[in-house]
């Protein structure tokens, strides 16, 4: 397995390859506009101009225009600043909350593991979105709502990732010498096995903005997610569902952008993976 | 293997009780009083105790929690508030038509899947590896609901080919139910006509369903591939003279085939999921469609019961497949 330094000196190489050169590229698009995007658009993304109501792309509004006369490019925009926020906070505390159980299962052993991995397994054992449905649906639907149940459902898959990574780590002769030498637990933790988890981890972090945002979205469409008026892309599809015989930019823009978005975190991430599994180099 | 399966019951029942109680807390933590969703907004104070009394909503959490447990061995779901019935019912009604779409989604998505997996795995690095790839990720990354209205938009308002939803057109005879699935039955019944009226309607919501699995699936084969064909018995075989086909096929392809199945299983509960998207978009009458329409009436009794049937089947399914794999894969023993 690649050591954490050479996983940044060789990053270059990563970007040989055109497809992941796309992936990284699409992300700084979305990225940039994320935090930048309510700086640079035309109109509001939530004043509404109802003598305008439902006008195709034009000059004036490059993406058209919604049902109560919002500028879509606005909140495509708008929409991407949400749907990253809300990922991040997602997989941070997903993350978060798995390395720390992953680790704690990992080192200690024993029924300690017994107990946690049992308990993972019952998260585990519910379809992701089915559970994340009922959570949001029990709680009241809400984006707030929305961020809480996807972490809930979300955390046990890094309690996997972690763990096996730290029961192989276990066993390398680094670790069990700091051991040997008296390293205290927390200091192991952070400064021995973090740092050799960390490239399993962004990579899975990465592939996974994709997913996230995507559920969502999901959750939205099916009105448990971002209420109006937010500018939500999954709301955003929802909403032109009604419409979309006779204004097909409605929903073809937000998709449009869920779909870039998700494209770019996954090819960026499936090429992170790629390039640290050295068993996929023939 | 006997006592393999013996731990792997067990552990089942552990995690069977677990969901009931991640279910049951769900149910309990709803904003509404479900007394007031029983008896409805207009019941006086006498009526809502009477209903706390019989539904045993006064008494203690965890008696609460064992006569749930008690009716869902006796697979009381609990009334659907929309619908009025029991919720098992619903399910049992609904059930069969989402069968029916995810065995032909899952069907599409194998069979294509594992052929674009084989073939990028013997090309790698070539353009079709490229292609495919970038095919496998928009397949991910694009979102079920969107593919499908615009699938509805183009097919069927500007070309007309496939119809707009549903499972068979206004006016056609439903064959006799011996499966559920109208295309099967139909097929059973000799009724032509109907089996091609329900396959043209199956056609597109299945396409769209199979996107994603079809996806992960291309992308699992190639990895599973590549990591076997790096193995010295593959040389071996090359060495010996043996034809490609059967190198491929019957060393490489059998070899791999263990997490390709475990991803079959669990694609099965991405299935659950997209199932919800797809057929409401298409106006398919599965539990996906049950499932959003019981959100959206905020059904609550519906919802906790599916979640809880879904998880359920979800687990017995996975189960099947480890017990493939073992079946399978020799080396595979604890």
């Amino acid at each position: 397995m690649v050591s954490h330094k050479r996983f940044i000196l060789n990053a270059k190489n990563l970007y040989s390859n055109w497809l992941n050169a796309l992936g990284l590229l699409l992300v700084t698009i979305a990225l940039f506009t994320a935090v930048f995007g309510d700086l640079l658009v035309p109109y509001s993304p939530i004043e509404m101009d109802l003598a305008h109501r439902l006008e195709p792309p034009s000059s004036l509004h490059i993406f058209g225009t919604d049902e109560f006369g919002r500028d879509i490019l606005s909140r495509v925009v708008a929409g991407a600043k949400i749907s990253l926020q809300a990922a991040f906070m997602i997989l941070i505390v997903s993350a978060v909350t798995g390395f720390i159980v992953g680790c704690v299962a990992g080192l200690l052993g024993g029924w300690v593991d017994e107990v946690l991995m049992r308990v993972t397994d019952m998260f585990l054992a519910f379809p992701t979105f089915i559970l994340a449905m009922a959570v949001v649906s029990a709680f009241g639907p809400s984006l707030r709502n929305t961020l809480i149940a996807l972490s809930i459902v979300y955390w046990p898959n890094y309690v996997r990732v972690v763990r096996v990574r730290v029961l192989s780590l276990k066993e390398r002769e680094y670790i069990m010498a700091a051991v040997c030498v008296g390293v205290r637990t927390l200091r192991l933790i952070v400064r021995h096995l973090l740092p050799n988890v960390l490239p399993i981890l962004i990579t899975q972090l990465t592939l996974d903005v994709g997913y996230v945002i995507l559920s969502i979205s999901a959750l939205s469409f099916l009105g448990l997610g971002a209420q109006p008026p937010k500018p939500e892309w999954g709301a955003m599809i929802m909403d032109a569902r009604n419409f979309i015989h006779d204004s097909w930019w409605f929903a073809a823009f937000p998709g449009l952008a869920l779909a870039l978005t998700c494209i770019g975190f996954n090819l960026l991430g499936d090429g992170l993976r790629n390039y640290l599994d050295p068993r996929l180099h023939t | 293997m006997g006592h393999h399966l013996a731990r792997r019951f067990l552990m089942m029942i552990l995690v069977l009780f677990g969901i009931s109680i991640i279910t049951f807390s769900l149910s309990r933590v709803i904003p509404a009083d479900p007394a007031i969703l029983i008896a409805g907004p207009r019941a006086g104070a006498e009526g809502l105790a009477k209903v706390r009394q019989q539904y045993g909503l006064d008494l203690p959490l965890w008696q609460q929690y064992s006569r749930y447990i008690s009716g869902l061995l006796r697979l009381e779901f609990g009334q659907s508030f929309s619908s009025r019935r029991p919720v098992i019912e619903d399910i049992v009604e609904f059930l069969p038509a989402t069968v029916e779409l995810a065995s032909f989604a899952l069907g599409i998505a194998v069979i294509s899947g594992i052929s674009l997996g084989i073939i990028s795995a013997i090309q790698q690095g070539g353009v079709f590896d490229d292609l495919s790839r970038l095919f496998a990720i928009t397949g991910v990354s694009v979102p079920a609901f969107w593919i499908a209205l615009l699938a509805q938009l183009l097919l069927y308002q500007h070309l007309g080919w496939l119809p707009f939803g549903g499972r068979i057109s206004e006016g056609g005879t439903m064959p006799p139910a011996i499966t559920g699935m109208l295309t099967v039955d139909s097929l059973l019944a000799g009724q032509l006509d109907t089996f091609w009226d329900s396959l043209r309607h199956l056609l597109l919501p299945a396409l769209v369903l199979a996107l994603e699995p079809l996806a992960i699936l291309t992308r699992m084969t190639r990895t599973s591939m590549l990591e076997v064909m790096n193995e010295t018995y593959i040389r071996t075989a090359h060495a010996k003279g043996l034809r490609e086909r059967t190198v491929v096929v019957h060393h490489t392809l059998k070899n791999a085939l263990p997490p390709i199945v475990t991803t079959i299983g669990l694609l099965i509960g991405y299935m659950m999921g997209g199932s919800i998207l797809v057929e409401s978009v298409f106006a398919w009458p599965g539990i996906g469609r049950y499932s959003a329409w019981a959100i959206v009436s905020a059904d609550y009794n519906a919802i906790m019961g599916i979640t809880l049937i879904l998880a359920v089947i979800y687990l017995f399914t996975n189960l099947i497949v480890d017990l493939v794999c073992i079946q399978i894969d020799p080396r595979i023993r604890y």
